[in-house]
């Protein structure tokens, strides 16, 4: 009930002119001179597609005319296309998942257990940012390779979880700590350890942040070049981004098939991040209260 | 009680303490509760069973290469069999006198740089825009974020595309009939590659400024730029005075990650300029240098060395931005409480 009157009174004011008030067609101007800039780029690579080589030989800046089919269905019916995306799509799911179950476990005892040495933890995990996989690119694959997980998909999803731990610790620790003390309380009155506590009461309060830090790991394994790069080296192992670099170097002279299997690989982060937007942005605003 | 009605009071809760305290959550775990008794035996356990993994993984993954980049940078070492050529420093002579390295130090200082100089001012003004109650708001959003879920691969490939004298920017600038034919070397051109590679970065990452800038404008309560209205300000007055300095610490945010960023730039400009091409066009990044240098020429010992360069470039100056720029808002938050 609570939440209902606490909820109306944000929701529901406007503010008195912005809406009405200042030049409407000059916003909507604006917005459209980005929205153009930003999305020719996508629209050039997913129409591309649909053209032939010569079409794009001869007018490098043309629509489809006319429409062609054959460079998607191509795509669609090669057996790389899919064994890439397989992986692609292996590799971010398990990446996701271990880094929301042991983000949030982390976050938890970091949010919420009074114990030495947590402050350094919390200092190490943030120290993370600094550490992007750039700089520990080389000794990890020296490191993969004494572990015999070159090649594996395994050898991928364990680092990216390593590397995302920070991100997601940084984002669900305010979650964690906004729930009220008076809850966990009452819990406990009610015979509810700690343990329990954490999956009846912390994990469905804290779905937003969850949400957030699941989309981010998931898009950022879906994209992820480097790693991949240094540790798959057989092409049945190729994550998408190899193989979209592998496939534009080995047609490089099939332009239009090319930007077919680029478009393809980039929809499902495409989906994935449309179909959460508000939620990020929702999830984000704990973690940059400053 | 349902699930909706969990998620419900989650968010509502979320909003309550955002109302309450404003903003000294995230950095001071330690002040928020008073200390309570000694952890307890059974809390011990509860504790490593829940952390252990996270610290397992990220000191094994994030923490151990450090280290070991840091001992095998004294080797010279081409990756077969155990690193036994102890070489002391000269890894580390060769790379700061190697002009190649030097130019690639100066490449990313000037995209960190401009990255905040052109970036912040767009990101801030799109994210007031963006902010605004308009039609077909969600749509607008969801459109500028494109670019940064779109991966660097495919960015660099379709750029790569494009940006060719014979391609698609100079055909549709020809054919915009004000310049004449354009044929313009976006790619190749020393004095214009690395502005290319700026315009590349920030039709890149200006999504991702907006969606931290506006997950920082949800912070800032409605009810000043209404009590501002009120009392007869402009929307440029109450963007200027009020919402710019409350934003001030998600734009000091976005600026550490920015920088961290550019100083560790490597897939668009490996996708987009290839291996050998970057150093000749200028766009060459450390990064690149290690990559190539390193793991592209079988030589591990000084690849290592390059890396731990570039860390300790990084964490000079993120521990610098912190000491210097992130101590203010601490300092705020401080005052404010009082």
């Amino acid at each position: 009930m609570a939440s209902a009157v606490l909820d109306t009174p944000r929701r529901q004011r406007k503010r008195p002119k912005s809406s009405v008030g200042w030049g409407s067609p000059a916003t909507y101007f604006v917005a459209l001179v980005v929205i153009a800039l930003t999305i020719a780029p996508i629209v050039y690579i997913v129409l591309g597609g649909f053209r032939t080589n010569s079409q794009i030989t001869v007018d490098p800046a043309g629509m489809p005319h006319p429409w062609v089919w054959s460079n998607y269905t191509g795509v669609l019916t090669s057996s790389t296309f899919w064994t890439e995306f397989g992986n692609s799509t292996l590799v971010a799911g398990v990446t996701t998942i271990g880094v929301v179950v042991i983000g949030l476990m982390a976050s938890y005892v970091l949010a919420r257990y009074q114990f030495r040495g947590r402050g350094f933890m919390f200092a190490l995990f943030s120290a993370g940012l600094m550490f992007p996989i750039t700089v520990a690119i080389t000794p990890l694959f020296l490191l993969l390779k004494d572990l015999g997980l070159l090649n594996s998909p395994v050898g991928v999803i364990l680092p990216q979880v390593g590397f995302a731990l920070p991100t997601t610790i940084i984002i669900l620790v305010p979650f964690l700590r906004a729930i009220p003390r008076e809850i966990e309380e009452a819990a406990t009155v009610d015979g509810c350890g700690r343990i329990a506590f954490f999956f009846r009461m912390v994990v469905p309060l804290s779905l937003p942040g969850v949400l957030t830090v699941g989309i981010l790991a998931f898009v950022a394994s879906w994209n992820s070049y480097l790693l991949p790069l240094f540790i798959l080296s057989d092409p049945h192992t190729f994550t998408l981004p190899l193989g979209v670099q592998v496939f534009s170097s080995q047609y490089s002279t099939d332009t239009a098939k090319v930007l077919a299997f680029t478009s393809l690989s980039m929809l499902p982060a495409l989906l994935f991040f449309t179909a959460f937007e508000r939620r990020i942005v929702g999830g984000l605003s704990g973690a940059v209260k400053g | 009680m349902s699930e909706s009605q969990v998620s419900t009071t989650a968010e509502s809760l979320d909003r309550v303490s955002d109302a309450g305290d404003g903003r000294a959550t995230s950095p001071s775990p330690a002040r928020r509760r008073p200390r309570r008794r000694k952890a307890s035996w059974r809390e011990r356990v509860e504790i490593s069973l829940l952390s252990g993994p996270a610290i397992i993984i990220f000191l094994t993954f994030v923490i151990l290469p450090v280290g070991m980049a840091a001992y095998y940078g004294f080797f010279d070492w081409h990756g077969y069999g155990p690193a036994t050529d102890f070489v002391g420093l000269r890894n580390y002579k060769v790379i700061l006198s190697d002009p190649e390295f030097r130019a690639a130090v100066r490449h990313n200082a000037e995209i960190v740089v401009l990255s905040l100089l052109i970036q912040g001012p767009i990101a801030v003004l799109l994210a007031l825009l963006l902010n605004r109650k308009m039609r077909g708001r969600s749509l607008i959003r969801v459109l500028v974020f494109a670019p940064w879920v779109v991966s660097e691969v495919i960015a660099g490939t379709g750029w790569s595309l494009m940006l060719p004298v014979q391609g698609a920017v100079n055909a549709l600038l020809t054919k915009m009939q004000i310049f004449g034919e354009v044929k313009i070397d976006w790619l190749g051109n020393p004095d214009l590659a690395l502005w290319t590679l700026m315009g590349i970065l920030t039709w890149k990452y200006i999504g991702f400024a907006v969606i931290l800038l506006m997950a920082g404008l949800q912070n800032i309560p409605e009810e000043l730029s209404e009590a501002a209205g009120v009392d007869g300000a402009s929307y440029w007055q109450i963007q200027r005075h009020i919402t710019l300095p409350l934003l001030g610490p998600t734009i000091r945010i976005w600026a550490f990650l920015s920088i961290i960023g550019a100083l560790q730039l490597f897939d668009l400009v490996y996708i987009i300029w290839g291996q050998y091409v970057a150093g000749v066009a200028g766009t060459s990044t450390m990064a690149t240098y290690m990559v190539l240098n390193g793991r592209n020429a079988g030589n591990y010992g000084y690849g290592n060395a390059v890396a731990v360069v570039i860390f300790l470039i990084s964490l000079i100056v993120a521990l610098g931005y912190q000491r210097f720029v992130l101590r203010r808002d601490m300092v705020g938050a401080l005052t404010e409480g009082a």
